[in-house]
């Protein structure tokens, strides 16, 4: 089975990323992650997102096509990356999305992938 | 009596429950052999005393109340197939009832403990169980410390308990022979919900730090109830030999040298101790006891701030021939690397199988090649084990051993 790993950062995250002082533990503490993935052999997939102010979000209504500046919505924290992994099941996903660094700052969201028929 | 406030009548039954949950629970499963509906009569009982208690006043002996409102939603629930608020009524003239029986039940908990590792329940939902089953822990707060979601704990343990249902388990106290056999299983499904709290580190998840707690509960019980048995003692010595330290700790994670041993708790440890002596005087050595002693040299150690590491490998060869463990081994290997050195560690590292995804074993790698000068290799080491942990605590003293190693390469 195939499972998203989310993962959810607050701002403090975005700024570490920034600040030469945070940086290196930041940076070390992803790239572990990602390695340690691949290397259990459970890596489909997965990138890291630039900060949400780079975003922009695009609507099509009745009334006409929108392109808005920012992410979607306005929440405490915004999407900073993800993984795909393969894994057995739902349990072993949990297991590696509390490894992920934003599980301990922000949140990590497993979900399953849907599975295509054919 | 007077009617205390709705507040204080919640408060008082909650902590008579929570004082009593495994015993009534217990003692209603040997009555009926149904766990589940050992927990729904009593949680119609509470329902019950939060509907009385506020109007009628929290009784001498809630327990007892209690406990007559629990047999009387199972009768209820049992004969007519209803539910207890039917006996609603009934349970306002309780009060007086339950105050004339007298204050001790029979303690059936052992029994409860025991049927929890029965062996028609998977090994991974015995320790859950324990912890539902025994401390009356929501479902919700067990998925979390297991990392699993609530939904399926739910699921599990409500599928176990209907496995203990259809296998006829007795929760009644099991007799003195047949507590030999299955001891080592209770005893395993104990140490798992402690090492559920020691993992986590104080202050990075209070949920599971709590949990430290509640299994020290469930230990120092099995070790009254089995009072003949030296391990029930060793594996509460173990116990608590870990859990003193955590002060020293205070939020961060530091390896047992790097602690302030003067925060420690000693008489904690003074008591893990004198624990341990009495098991080891029934002359019967075991694998929890074996454990307790490696704990106690250690502490030794680090308050003398000089370890006894030959006798932390005799120690770790028994252990291993005990009860052994890519945990086990893994710390036998930092032993090695103490008296024969990096190379010797490196090698007993190489020779366990299965240990590419265990933090412990890449960080010892990571120690063992700093050792040798091989800066490259200790920051490859370190990387992985960074990669592994999911405690932030952990994570971050990894990141300062690997920036260090940077800078000095």
């Amino acid at each position: 089975m195939q499972y998203m790993i989310l993962c959810h950062e607050t701002p403090a995250d975005f700024a570490r990323r920034d600040n030469p002082a945070e940086a290196g533990t930041y940076w070390a503490g992803w790239s572990a992650y990602g390695a340690t993935l691949a290397q259990a052999g459970v890596f489909v997939s997965g990138a890291g997102l630039l900060p949400p102010a780079t975003a922009a979000t695009v609507r099509i209504r009745a009334t006409g096509r929108t392109v808005q500046d920012g992410p979607f919505a306005e929440v405490k924290e915004h999407l900073g990356g993800f993984f795909l992994i393969e894994v057995p099941d739902m349990d072993a996903a949990l297991d590696w999305a509390a490894r992920a660094p934003s599980s301990a700052t922000g949140s990590t969201e497993v979900r399953p992938v849907l599975a295509m028929p054919g | 009596m007077t009617p205390p406030a709705p507040d204080a009548a919640q408060a008082a039954a909650e902590r008579a429950v929570r004082a009593a949950y495994g015993r009534l629970v217990a003692l209603l499963a040997a009555r009926n052999c149904d766990l589940a509906a050992a927990e729904d009569a009593l949680s119609e009982a509470l329902r019950a005393a939060l509907e009385t208690w506020p109007r009628r006043g929290v009784p001498d002996r809630p327990e007892a109340w209690l406990m007559t409102a629990a047999k009387r939603a199972a009768g209820h629930a049992r004969a007519r197939a209803a539910t207890a608020a039917a006996a609603l009524p009934d349970l306002t003239l309780l009060t007086d009832e339950a105050s004339a029986m007298p204050d001790a039940f029979p303690d059936h908990r052992l029994g409860l403990l025991f049927a929890c590792t029965h062996p028609a329940i998977d090994p991974g939902t015995q320790t859950p169980l324990m912890l539902q089953a025994v401390l009356g822990l929501s479902a919700e707060r067990i998925a979390g410390a297991f990392l699993i979601s609530p939904a399926t704990m739910g699921q599990r343990l409500s599928r176990a308990k209907t496995r203990l249902r259809e296998a006829g388990a007795r929760f009644s106290r099991p007799d003195p022979d047949e507590i030999g056999p299955r001891l080592p299983q209770v005893m395993e499904a104990v140490l798992a919900a402690a090492a559920l709290g020691w993992e986590a580190v104080p202050g990075s998840d209070p949920a599971r730090a709590d949990l430290a707690s509640e299994a020290i509960y469930l230990a120092e019980l099995l070790a009254d109830l089995t009072p003949d048995q030296p391990e029930p003692k060793g594996l509460l010595s173990l116990i608590l030999h870990i859990r003193a330290r955590e002060p020293a700790r205070n939020g961060q994670y530091l390896a047992v040298f790097e602690q302030d041993t003067a925060l420690w708790d000693h008489r904690m440890i003074h008591r893990a101790d004198r624990l341990l002596a009495d098991a080891a005087a029934m002359g019967h050595f075991g694998r929890f006891q074996c454990e307790a002693a490696i704990q106690s040299v250690h502490s030794e150690g680090a308050m003398l701030g000089r370890t006894n590491w030959p006798a932390l490998a005799t120690l770790h060869a028994a252990l291993d021939r005990l009860s052994p463990s890519l945990g086990g081994a893994t710390a036998a290997a930092a032993v090695t690397l103490e008296l024969d050195g990096p190379k010797a560690a490196l090698a007993a590292l190489d020779a366990l199988t299965g240990a590419q995804g265990f933090q412990p074993w890449w960080a010892l790698r990571a120690e063992a090649l700093a050792r040798m000068g091989d800066k490259v290799g200790q920051a490859q080491a370190l990387h992985r084990a960074m990669g592994l942990t999911g405690d932030a605590a952990l994570r971050a003293w990894l990141a300062a051993r690997l920036s260090q190693a940077s800078q000095r390469s």
